[in-house]
């Protein structure tokens, strides 16, 4: 074994073992940090790949934006702690999908790819990434603009519904009084 | 030097992590947690062909990038409506929302 | 294959390693010394003073979360911009342009929320 899949054998256990943590915590910002500590796992294999810009694009988005835009939810959601509140009652059937999915793609990897050659890695500059993503990729990008700002907008008008009568009733809306005032506007 | 499966495995774990969270998560929150671990499982697969297939381009890269991009909207948006339906129906989890089961 | 890509990691790799291990052994040291006895008055969340009431989630404000949004957004910006700028003397004007067209339309988006008042910190 290589230098590169060694480290890379570390890496994955680490990432594996909080992927399942993840879905198996019964805390759900236990479950956040076990996808953050995935998700920093998942940017390693990109440098071990030699792909060191995909790399921090990983860390950058996803570990330090994507994550706060989930605990910011869980916060919102005051989202409560417990098997029973967090997993429906499909846990079983679930856990037998999903290892029937890990055993298929295990089988098929190693059908397909079992015998294929190491590969010999090449580093990915930045700059080889923007040349194929300025010159082959012109349309997916300026569609991603448009992508993000209709997500944008989108978040906007969900989010700033109650603003008018939020901003007034005052930062410290409690729960009952919110469903009082549901109930008599129904 | 690495050898392809080694890439590809990994990928499947996490693959699969995120189908049995999906499955079995009433929050969802979580559910969504564990589609981002499903569309990073597709991303390490990217990259692990990309220099498989010794793309001098980096079509695979690029393309992993689109796909944290859309990542990145997707997640904004689908919170900003868990959020939503959160502060109309006071519950997250999944098999309440029914409202429009037939 | 560049040989310096992975020395250079190496060295960030034996620079973690050195820092988780100096944290671990700290910690470890002083859990081995420090004497250790549990009182149900230690483990409440502030030994002296008033106890909390309530419980210790707390729901914040939603628009904390468009703020969260629009870092993921510029955050994603940010990142188009890095290759762009590795590469916009080779390619030249058309790629400035492609950029001043993202650029734009992502800038409609902060417009809109700026226009519809979401930037206002309350």
């Amino acid at each position: 074994m290589s230098v590169q899949e060694i480290t890379f054998v570390i890496i994955a256990v680490i990432g594996g073992v909080s992927a399942v943590r993840m879905v198996t915590s019964r805390n759900v910002v236990h479950a956040a940090l076990y996808l953050v500590v995935t998700l920093a796992m998942v940017g390693a294999v990109y440098l071990v790949v030699a792909a060191e810009f995909l790399a921090w694009v990983q860390v950058l988005i996803y570990v330090g934006a994507i994550v706060v835009l989930l605990l910011f939810s869980l916060m919102l959601t005051k989202a409560p702690i417990g098997r029973d509140t967090l997993d429906n009652q499909q846990r079983g059937l679930a856990a037998l999908v999903g290892m029937g999915v890990l055993a298929g793609l295990a089988f098929l990897i190693q059908d397909s790819f079992g015998g294929s050659k190491p590969i010999t890695l090449h580093q990915a500059t930045t700059e080889q990434v923007g040349v194929t993503l300025f010159r082959g990729f012109v349309w997916p990008f300026e569609v991603v603009s448009v992508l993000l700002l209709a997500a944008l907008v989108g978040a906007v008008v969900i989010a700033r519904k109650d603003d008018p009568a939020g901003s007034r009733r005052g930062p410290d809306r409690r729960a009952p009084l919110r469903r009082g005032s549901e109930a008599t506007r129904r | 030097m690495i050898r392809l499966p080694y890439l590809l495995f990994f990928s499947a774990v996490l693959f699969s992590a995120g189908v049995y969270g999906v499955l079995a998560r009433r929050n969802a929150v979580l559910v969504l947690m564990s589609i981002e671990l499903m569309l990073n499982a597709v991303n390490v697969n990217l990259v692990a062909f990309n220099a498989y297939l010794r793309d001098a381009a980096l079509t695979g890269q690029v393309f992993a990038l689109f796909v944290i991009t859309v990542a990145a909207a997707e997640v904004g948006i689908g919170l900003a409506i868990v959020i939503l339906i959160y502060r109309n129906r006071e519950t997250i989890n999944v098999d309440e929302v029914n409202l429009l089961k037939w | 294959m560049s040989e310096t890509y992975y020395q250079s990691y190496g060295i960030v790799v034996a620079l973690l390693i050195g820092g988780v291990g100096l944290v671990a052994v700290a910690f470890g040291a002083a859990r081995v010394v420090a004497p250790r006895r549990q009182l149900p008055e230690k483990l409440t969340t502030y030994e002296c003073g008033i106890d909390p009431v309530g419980e210790g989630w707390s729901q914040s404000q939603i628009r904390y979360y468009i703020y969260a949004f629009l870092f993921v957004i510029f955050d994603v910006e940010s990142v188009f911009l890095f290759p762009w700028a590795t590469t916009f003397e080779r390619l030249g004007m058309q790629a400035v342009v492609e950029m001043g067209i993202f650029v734009f339309i992502l800038a409609l988006g902060l417009l809109y929320a700026y226009r519809k008042k979401v930037l206002e910190w309350v």
